[in-house]
């Protein structure tokens, strides 16, 4: 899989000013965070590839991907965890990392890190475990932010208990509140939420957003549950093998996907092989508008192309044999909606979410339609980028 | 018909035999700590007040002052060699760690008595060295000289336990505190040490216990401690002082017990696995793996080359009474193979029960078989002296009283690998047994017994292994005429005739490391 960085660097460029007159307030924020370039490996292995990126100041960032794309090397990087073998890494305006030596130890960077286990002292208790950063501080100040972040997430009567008396939402407050103590510049969470119950874990991430919005910080996060990175982020940066695949927000990156890859990571994907005739694609499903297909050129012309449809644009009805076009091979429950597997006549298998009242039965003959109004996504039928 | 069987399961049968059982476990734990009375009993016949004179003349002041100075010392010693080793192996990016790792554990293989022997041997008065060099070296038998050797052979204690600690610490709490704006020393005051102060301080006190209790590094050395004064006390037939000198010693390591205690347990290490960004050493890992190296060399390959060049010169023109015969080595195998037995058997009915039981009274029984560990063996040996001598002088110097002392001094390392393995025993499978109409004795006999005869047998390889390196309690008990390979290493080194000791002391360093692989084996199985 290879991307164009230059190109993805151009739209992640554009993306941010969108971002901007859609989320933020100020026009001009500076750059806070600017990785260049950057590769780590691990022995023969290359957990990070050259990857370039910049963050904002006051935004919320997540990097997405599988386990082991590179996402949490990334952030221990910027962390200053571990070391680059190439590419530079600024923050703040400060060189913190490059190829040529330049290294600050993660205690010069500014940077407050959410580990994924919590990573409470255990032998300290809430308020000191909060205070351990505040080193510099008089004890009254020391106490007076303590009691500020206490407040901030909520846990200001349990400034005497220690972290083994603590419920995992708790903990994970303690650890939020005791990164944000010293202020730092950028605020790091890896995998914040995996240690979590189901239902803490929404709770949780409305509240993360919540406090990290509150206290002003840039946020950047990593994730490999992509409704969390859709849900909480001003922007999704989606990884794959140690490589940036697309960067931009949440509905750019599930609505436009630069790659398969980045549109079959984001949720259900299935791909409806149409053919490009003048003003139309025609599809198996019917003509869709030419004027529907994101950005379709016309060197395309008169090619075969795929069409990324997920699954709430089909709807699949019961048919006579006569105008079937297909026959349901799979059926999954999921309580409000019900997943249907289609396979069509001429081959094709899509994806058709109902609602839990409607019923299909497997084998049942069905015909398929197109149920969308909105634009498409699309790639060529032999590669991905279009 | 079934619901009669059912009952039969939980109601009578099954509380005659584990009645039967809690008395023999406790038969067998007052057994083993009998020789405490007899020696309790020798002192207090002493009149009160000599007695009292006795304790608190100079000669005990010195000796009490020796022994603490010398566990003092030791204990110290081992935890500024062992911790920087725990950290040095776990947490830098130091070459070939595991190489290192095994080499700063191995001196724990060599008996402390061996490398002092080895050490007099070379740097003594009548040494290898000194008549190599004539005069001119300092005499190594000393205090500082013993306190230097127990320490290179006592340090892996410290270094293992902090190791373990270290191991089991979630990394990402040292991670957690640089984000939070401290440096590395800084994380290691706060975070690292508070986490594994516990394990330093059980593995120092595994030191001192070993330290206050060591009768043959000081006998060796010509320290006059606690253990080497009772010994040279009986030798001289102050009988009584040696009583009374046993006494303040069983003192000294009941204190150290208590300590141990109370520092002890609670600590559980918390989540492990997540490893932590490595100290990077730079060019400082060439003088850390020189100083690893040098210890190695120094604990590990001196002592062996000494004997090795011993043994390979030969014994040509010696005293033929000390020559090497290997009856020596058949006495040894012989008592240390009995002795595995009766503690075996002993073991079993004592750690099935402690496993299965929560009665205080289990627990208690347990924990009176333990009186060995905690009992110096010169303390053992005196005793059961005393109670040969005294009471029952067919058995005085026989063989039976031999293994005696041995069961009551290594009974503990075999109870514990049988508990453990009655643990590992799923509680359904003698339940299914019973279901299944075989009697209690039968399901012990066929499914209990099979699947926890690896453990007992492990730990009954381990009493075998550790007897034959046992020197107090051979030394006063050893039954007339029969030699054994430490004995011949005692008297060798009493007639400074070294080289005769040197191919015992080699069988007995083979038979150390053996002992170290079960344990090792024994710990992986439990891992697992």
């Amino acid at each position: 899989m290879s991307v164009n960085n230059e190109r993805t660097q151009r739209y992640g460029s554009t993306t941010d000013q969108r971002a901007k007159s859609k989320r933020s307030p100020a026009a001009d924020e500076a750059t806070i965070l600017e990785v260049d370039g950057v590769t780590r490996r691990f022995g023969a292995e290359t957990a990070v590839s050259k990857l370039s990126l910049s963050v904002r100041d006051g935004e919320f960032l997540t990097f997405l991907g599988p386990s082991g794309c590179g996402k949490t090397t990334t952030l221990r990087l910027i962390a200053g965890l571990e070391r680059p073998d190439e590419g530079r890494i600024d923050l703040d305006g400060d060189r913190v990392a490059d190829a040529d030596g330049t290294f600050a130890p993660p205690e010069n960077r500014d940077v407050g890190v959410v580990f994924q286990d919590f990573a409470l002292f255990p032998h300290m208790t809430v308020g000191e475990n909060i205070a351990f950063g505040l080193q510099e501080r008089d004890d009254e100040r020391t106490d007076d932010r303590v009691t500020e972040l206490l407040d901030l997430v909520g846990l200001a009567d349990k400034r005497e208990a220690y972290p083994e008396n603590l419920s995992g939402g708790q903990q994970q407050r303690v650890a939020l509140a005791r990164s944000l103590a010293p202020e730092p510049d950028v605020l790091l969470l890896d995998e914040p939420f995996s240690n979590l119950d189901v239902d803490l874990r929404v709770e949780m991430r409305e509240e993360v957003r919540r406090i990290v919005k509150e206290a002003g910080v840039t946020t950047v996060s990593v994730t490999h549950d992509q409704e969390e990175a859709l849900s909480i982020s001003d922007r999704v940066a989606v990884m794959s093998d140690g490589q940036l695949q697309q960067v931009g927000t949440p509905e750019e990156v599930f609505q436009r996907p630069k790659s398969r890859f980045v549109a079959e990571f984001l949720g259900h994907a299935s791909f409806l092989p149409g053919h490009i005739e003048e003003d139309v694609v025609k599809t198996t499903l019917g003509p869709i508008g030419r004027d529907r297909i994101h950005g379709l050129t016309v060197e395309y012309d008169w090619t075969t192309i795929d069409v990324l449809v997920r699954p709430d644009d089909l709807l699949a009805r019961p048919a006579g044999e006569r105008e079937a076009d297909g026959r349901v091979i799979y059926r999954r429950y999921l309580g409000p909606t019900v997943l249907y597997r289609v396979e069509l006549d001429s081959g094709e298998v899509l994806e058709c979410m109902h609602n839990h009242s409607d019923r299909l039965e497997l084998n049942e003959a069905v015909t398929v339609e197109l149920a969308a109004n909105h634009g498409f996504a699309w790639f060529p039928t032999d590669g991905e980028v279009f | 018909m079934v619901s009669t069987r059912l009952e039969n399961l939980v109601s009578a049968d099954g509380n005659d035999s584990s009645a039967a059982l809690v008395v023999l476990s406790g038969l067998i734990a007052v057994t083993v700590v009998s020789p405490l009375v007899w020696i309790v009993l020798r002192a207090l016949q002493v009149d009160p007040a000599r007695a009292a004179t006795l304790m608190f003349s100079i000669r005990t002041a010195e000796i009490l002052g020796t022994s603490l100075g010398l566990m003092a010392g030791v204990t110290v010693l081992s935890v500024l060699i062992g911790v920087p080793l725990a950290i040095l192996t776990t947490r830098t990016d130091l070459p070939y760690r595991r190489l290192w790792t095994i080499v700063a554990a191995l001196p724990l293989v060599i008996p402390s008595y061996i490398g002092a022997f080895a050490f007099v041997s070379a740097f003594g008065p009548h040494g290898e060295l000194s008549s190599v060099f004539g005069l001119g070296l300092p005499d190594v038998r000393t205090l500082p000289g013993a306190i230097l050797v127990i320490t290179l052979y006592t340090y892996p204690y410290v270094f293992l336990t902090t190791r373990a600690a270290l191991l089991s610490m979630d990394a990402s709490l040292v991670d957690a505190a640089r984000t939070l704006n401290a440096d590395r020393l800084e994380a290691f005051r706060r975070v690292t040490l508070p986490q594994i102060r516990p394990a330093i301080a059980a593995g120092s006190l595994l030191v001192a216990l070993y330290a206050i209790s060591d009768f043959g590094t000081p006998a060796f050395m010509q320290v006059t401690v606690f253990t080497s004064a009772i010994y040279w006390e009986f030798g001289a037939f102050n009988v009584e002082y040696a009583a009374l000198l046993s006494l303040q010693l069983l003192a000294v390591t009941a204190v150290v017990l208590l300590v141990e205690a109370k520092v002890g347990r609670d600590e559980d290490a918390s989540g492990g696995g997540a490893s932590g960004a490595r100290i990077r050493l730079g060019a400082w890992r060439w003088p850390a793996m020189g100083g690893v190296a040098t210890l190695g060399i120094v604990t590990l390959v001196v002592p062996v080359a000494i004997f090795g060049m011993w043994v390979l010169r030969g014994t040509g023109g010696g005293v033929s009474s000390y020559a090497f015969e290997w009856g020596y080595a058949i006495n040894s195998v012989y008592l240390a193979a009995l002795a595995a037995l009766v503690a075996s058997v002993l073991a079993l009915p004592v750690g099935y029960l402690s496993a299965r039981s929560d009665s205080r009274l289990a627990r208690l029984f347990e924990r009176g078989t333990y009186v060995g560990f905690a009992v110096p063996g010169i303390v053992i040996g005196l005793a059961l002296v005393f109670f040969g001598a005294n009471y029952a002088s067919w058995v005085y110097r026989t063989v039976p009283l031999l293994v005696f002392a041995y069961v009551v001094r290594f009974l503990p390392q075999v109870v514990g690998t049988t508990r453990t393995s009655v643990l590992q025993v799923d509680e359904k499978l003698p339940e299914a047994a019973r279901t299944l109409n075989a009697s209690q004795i039968e399901t012990f006999r066929r499914v209990t017994l099979p699947l926890i005869a690896p453990g007992v047998v492990a730990g009954g390889v381990l009493v075998f292994l550790t007897t034959m390196k046992e020197l107090p309690a051979t030394l006063m008990l050893q039954p007339i005429g029969t030699e054994t390979l430490v004995t011949l290493i005692w008297s060798a080194h009493g007639t400074a005739h070294y080289r005769y000791a040197a191919l015992p002391a080699l069988i007995l360093v083979v038979i150390s490391g053996l002992s170290m692989l079960v344990l090792l084996r024994q710990e992986d199985n439990n891992v697992s």
